[in-house]
Formats: C-alpha cells, structure tokens, sequence
C-alpha cells in the first residue's frame, strides 16, 4: 500500500493551535481551490482544499479544527484527534501533518507537537507569522529546534504567502519517503504527563528561543481600555449598536434588489408556464419559498462580515469575557453570545454557530434559545401589526409610541431567553457548569483576502443549506395551502378549502381563547415556512390583492377586523412561537435527531400560548377588547 | 512546596504579598508564581478535579509559571484576565480557586 503513495496526490492536514493562523495558511495554500462540507454523522465542518507543487503535481489538503491537545473534549476538537490517528470513520488517514504555530508563541504549540511525535505519522512544523516574531526580535535556533522535534521546520507568513512551496515541497518529500513514519503510541495524556510535556516544552524553548527584544505592548494597551470593566461594555455595546444599524440599514437596498429579482423571475416564469399546478408549484412554492429565505442572504453576510473582523482581529474572546458574568448568570456560557448575537439576523446562522461550545448542555441550552432573539423575519409581522394598531404618539414627549413598542418586543426576546436558560441550567440540567477557560489572543489586524474567502464560504453554506433543508419544507408548506382544490362555485379564498385551511379551522377553537379568529390560525400554517410569510397569507386569507400592496391595505384591513387586544395578542405569539420550519430543520441537523426540535417547538408553542393568553386577557381587562 | 503555609488560608483577608493563596482571592495587578494545581475548587458544581487540573494545565497554568492578574470582569470583579507565561487566559474565579500561587513580594 505503501509504495502506491506517489501515484496519487499526498494528504496533508493542518493541525495546530487555536489563533496560530491555521485557517489563513489553509486559504493562502488553497485559494479558492477549497470544498467545504461536514464530516459524515456529526456537524463539524470538513475543508478539504487542493495545493499546487512546483513540479506541477497537486496535493490536497485537510484544515482541521484548532485544538491545544489531542486530548479532545468538543466535536470539533474529537474530529482534529480522530483525523489525526487515523481513525476517523470515512477519512482515510492523512499522509503527512503540518503542524501550524504561533512563532510568537512557541511554548503552547511544543506541547502539542511532542503529542503528534507520539502518533507516528510524519510531520512538518510551520512557525507562522515569522515576521511579527523577526519584528519583536525574537531569536529562534531553527535547527535546534528541528533536531528537538525531530521534524523538519518551515518558518511562514500566510498572510505575505512567504515560505508556502517550501513547505508543501517539505511535507510532500515526507510523504513519498515515509520519514518519520512510526508506531502509534499516543495515549490520553495524564495531568502528570502534561505536566513533563510542560517541562520538556519549557526545556526546548530555553534551549532554541531567545526572548524577544521588543515584546508586543500594544495588546496590553489596547486591553487597558478594551477590557476596562466599565468602558468595555460601553465600548461593546456601541460596537453592537454600529453592528445592527449596519445589518439592518446597509441590507434594505440589497433586500429590495433581491425581492424585486424573485417576484421579476416569477412572474417571467409565470409567463411561460402554462397556468395550473406546475405554474404554482414553481412560482408560489418553489421560487417564492427560495426567495423568502435568501432575501436575508444580505443581513447575514453583513452580519458575518462583522462577527469575521471581530474574530479576527482578537475582540471576540473578549467580548466573551466581558459578557459572561451576565450569561453565566442565566446559566449560560460566555461563548454563547456569538450564536445569540447572530440569532439577531436569523437564528439559523446562530444555531450552526454554536459549535463553539464544547459542553453539550451548554451548547443545547444555546440552542433551545436561540430562536427567542428577535430574528429580523419577525420585523414584517411586527411592523405590519404595529403601523396598523399603535397609535403615533409621543412618550415623554420624545420616545415614539410604535417605537417603544418594537423596542419592547425586543426586550421581551432577550429577557425571555435568558430567563428560559436559567430555568433549564437551574432546574432540569442542574449538574456542573462547564468551566469558562479561553486563550485571549493578541490582536491582530483581520486580513481582507482571509476575510472574503471566509465569508464567501458562510454565505455559500447558507445558500446550500436553504436548498437542501428549506427547499423541501417550502414545498411541504406549498402542498398542504394549495391541496385540496376549492369546491366548484366556492367563494371563499382557496386556501380555505386546502388542508392548511382545515388545519386552521380545526384548531381555531384552541387559539379562541387567546383572541385568534379562523383566518389568523389559518394564515399561522403557510407562515411555518418562515415568519414572514405569514404577512403574505394573511393577505391571502383576507382576499386581498398582491403581497406588494398587502403592506398597506392589509394593515387597514386589519385595524377594521381585530381589537387591539387580538393585535398585541397576535405581537405575543410571534415573540415565541417556533414559527420557522426552517429553524427546527437546522436544529434536527445540528442535534442529529428529532428529539430536539420537538422540544423546541413544544416548549416554545406552549410559551406562546401563555404570553398570548395572558396580553389578550390583560388587554381585555383593560378595555381594548 | 510548603503545604504548613496553605492549612489554614484565612479566605476573607486579601491576600499579603510572599503568602501562598488560591488565584481567586487575586486582585487586578497582583502578580507571583504558580505553586500547586490541584483541580479541586470545593465547589460541588465544578466538574471533576482530575479533568479540571489538566484542563488548566493546558491553558498553560502550570507550577513554576509566572503569572500576572491582568483584568477583572464588571460584575464581581469576575471573570479575571491573567498572564500565565507568554500566554492571556481568561477564566471564572471559580476555576481560578484550583490554582494555588503564591504573591511577588512587593
């Protein structure tokens, strides 16, 4: 088997420590040449990228998680010790390791590589960011250190693509002369084990590392006032405000564009089609189900276009830090904030991004709650409902009314979210609490190549999940509003006669009590697709024209038809309710099982049910009956 | 290294500079030595010692490491930002109370 290796292209894997550049060496060393997808049964993502060497062979090439130990504790971490021994289930095992380090911060990456001399499998040592290490004046004995290690060194600037042949010409001679080949010894090291890699590690760096000369300040300076306790949050909390003003003002021109696009191509198709069932699957299933998911294609790639810069740069962690006395509080982990945050623009790219949670409670806990945020598919319910029932006036003089109100819904997302954390972590997983332990690394500016490369792929992710998941569910929604056709002569809107239709009317007198009439729990089931189209089925229902117009003449429609009371209670129900099959298919994927999003949707049903119940018969009480 | 020094810690004192005490009770600018990592923070909701003790071992909290007490959080002063060698570790007090160091003298 052995002496086939040359005749195929040579495996390498990126292993290294979080925040050594890992994933900018991947992206300089592949390009775009890279495919991202995920490992087979879990949901940690798999790049495999393709390298071209100097004599015109190839060579692939695997980017695996970040990791300070093969000591695994989170999926992530498991995947980058399993890719590694060899043992993972569908990956054949990579031929040669390239070890990526910080050169600035030798110690931490000696450890792990005296793990990877256990493991027996031919490495190459790649001391990144060389230049910020030769700029701080730091002195390292190259050869020593390869003779310490026992493996060639490579030194590298990912983001100059200094020293990239050299070390893909490295790892590719490994990988045709088995050097460095040997048995698998590798075992879960014990505390005293880590203890003399600590000493071993620290005897290396005494021996081939002089200290630097200048040493970098400017993080501590910029941390005097980053992680200040008062101006930090202050700090983070304006940055959060630029971040959603950005997400939702930069986005509109990009969502119009997108919106206009969808109902130009339907109505192109429309044309040509004939009318009938195909026409409508294509146009009101297909290309409107698609359309309505992607329209928010814009808010996430701004979105993670500033959750990248804050990554990269090094604030993330320590927005963590300054947040995770008040997560921890409601029983959540600091690293939750990211995937909470994201859930502000759609809670699907805060479910995926909960991966960075290693304990399993906590990063379910994440995700129960992630789709109480306020997601931005809420704001055209919200909208339509508030220009239409809250009055125009002013607070104190200052604050408007309808503003408060939004304001308000928001609130209650967030409070609720936190207070649905406390009540799981307090009650039903009360166990031990996950330590908060995390590298803060130095900072770093974000690199706009690495930047774009990193976004592309999100957005990409994105665009194929709303294909595999959400397409489906569009169509399923499409099936039960369109099937059965209206009797002959009916008079009533179509989806009245359909099964959506009957669904509705069958449940009605369950959402009674909360100030629901027949048409709103009608229009409830085509708006499971996703929030927003609740807005277009309402329109439906009432009979009124085209979704363009609905905006307007739905919300005069409707102030004629419900008591405020039935509108706030309509505002409560969609705080809570898990009006999104495109959440609940993402959770199913991310938790591999249906356990989970029958939970959700369970406990988030019931929750809006009680929030409805309550603002209707409040509002009632009142006198807004 | 000196275990008579740590029988008795009087937790609700801050802590005098050359006195062994764990990395919890440590205040911003505090600086010293690592002495003793244990896992054991006597807190029932602290996951198991043994698995605590290598995880800050990783994080570079190691006997012998030189470390500085960087930053502390807003609410409780908690968590705490330390410089543990060449390396910044955020962490819980909770978790700090399983790293017993001893102060620079000032």
């Amino acid at each position: 088997m052995t002496d086939t290796v040359v005749s195929r292209p040579a495996r390498l894997a990126l292993v290294g420590n979080p925040n050594s550049g890992k994933t900018a060496l991947f992206n300089a060393l592949t390009g775009s040449r890279q495919k991202v997808a995920n490992y087979a049964g879990v949901t940690v993502e798999r790049k495999l990228g393709t390298v071209q060497l100097a004599d015109g062979r190839s060579a692939q090439i695997l980017d695996l998680p970040g990791t300070y130990s093969l000591r695994a504790r989170s999926p992530d971490e498991i995947v980058t010790r399993d890719a590694v021994l060899g043992r993972l289930a569908g990956e054949t095992a990579p031929d040669v390791l390239i070890c990526v380090a910080d050169a600035t911060n030798l110690r931490l990456v000696l450890r792990l590589v005296l793990e990877l001399k256990q493991v027996g499998r031919p490495f190459v040592l790649a001391l990144n960011m060389y230049d910020i290490a030769q700029r701080q004046g730091l002195r390292i004995d190259l050869e020593r250190l390869s003779a310490e290690i026992g493996a060639p060194i490579v030194t590298t600037v990912a983001t100059r693509k200094r020293g990239l042949d050299e070390l893909v010409a490295k790892a590719d001679a490994l990988a045709i002369s088995h050097e460095g080949l040997g048995d698998n010894v590798w075992r879960e090291p014990t505390a005293a084990q880590i203890r003399a890699a600590h000493r071993e590690a620290q005897r290396i760096v005494k021996a081939c590392v002089r200290p630097p000369e200048r040493p970098d300040t400017v993080t501590g300076k910029i941390d005097a006032v980053l992680l200040n306790p008062a101006a930090g949050l202050l700090i983070l909390a304006l940055l959060l405000f630029v971040m959603f003003q950005a997400v939702f003002t930069w986005a509109e021109p990009l969502m119009g564009l997108i919106e206009t696009g969808f109902a130009a191509l339907s109505t192109g198709v429309a044309a040509v089609l004939p009318d009938g069932l195909l026409q409508s699957l294509v146009t009101d299933g297909l290309i409107a189900g698609v359309g309505s998911v992607l329209v928010f294609l814009p808010q996430i790639v701004i979105l993670f276009f500033f959750i990248l810069l804050l990554e990269d740069s090094g604030y993330m962690t320590r927005a963590a830090f300054l947040m995770d006395k008040i997560m921890g509080g409601a029983g959540l982990h600091g690293r939750a904030f990211i995937p909470l945050l994201s859930s502000f623009a759609c809670a699907i790219p805060g479910i995926m991004s909960t991966r960075v949670i290693d304990n399993k409670h906590d990063r379910l806990t994440t995700i129960l709650v992630a789709p109480l945020m306020t997601c931005s598919a809420r704001i055209p319910v919200y909208t339509l409902i508030i220009a239409a029932f809250i009055p125009h006036t002013k607070v104190w003089g200052v604050l408007s009314l309808p503003g408060l109100v939004m304001f308000g819904l928001y609130a209650s997302g967030i409070v609720s979210a936190l207070v649905v954390s406390f009540v799981i972590r307090k009650i039903f997983w009360r166990g031990t609490v996950e330590p908060f332990m995390m590298e803060l690394p130095t900072y770093r500016w974000p690199e706009p190549r690495n930047v774009l490369l990193n976004l592309w792929t999100r957005a990409r992710i994105f665009i194929e999940r709303a294909g595999r998941i959400i397409l489906p569910l569009m169509v399923l929604v499409w099936v039960l509003s369109t099937f059965p056709y209206p009797p002959e002569g009916a008079t009533g809107p179509a989806i009245d006669y359909s099964f959506a239709g009957r669904i509705g009317h069958f449940i009605a007198p369950v959402m009674a009590p909360i100030g629901f009439n027949w048409q709103m729990t009608v229009a409830l089931i085509p708006g499971f697709a996703a929030r927003e189209v609740a807005v277009a089925a309402l329109g439906t229902v009432y009979a009124v024209g085209g979704d363009d117009e609905a905006g307007t003449n739905l919300g005069h429609l409707l102030a004629g038809q419900w008591s405020l009371a039935t509108a706030l209670s309509f505002l409560a129900w969609y705080v809570f309710a898990p009006q999104c099959a495109a959440t609940l298919g993402v959770v199913k994927r991310e938790t591999n099982g249906w356990t989970w999003p029958t939970v959700m949707f369970l406990y988030m049903t019931g929750l809006a049910y009680l929030a409805s119940f309550v603002t209707y018969h409040t509002a009632v009480a009142l006198g807004a009956g | 290294m000196s275990d008579a020094l740590s029988l008795a810690p009087d937790l609700s004192a801050i802590p005098a500079d050359g006195r062994e005490s764990p990395l919890s009770l440590a205040r911003k600018g505090q600086r010293g030595v690592i002495v003793r990592v244990s896992g054991q923070t006597g807190r029932s909701e602290s996951i198991d010692p043994e698995e605590l003790e290598r995880r800050l071992l990783e994080m570079g909290f190691v006997e012998g490491a030189a470390f500085e007490v960087l930053h502390e959080g807003l609410f409780g002063r908690d968590p705490i930002a330390v410089r543990v060698d060449d390396m910044r570790v955020a962490l819980r007090r909770r978790e700090a109370a399983a790293v017993t160091v001893q102060f620079e003298e000032a």
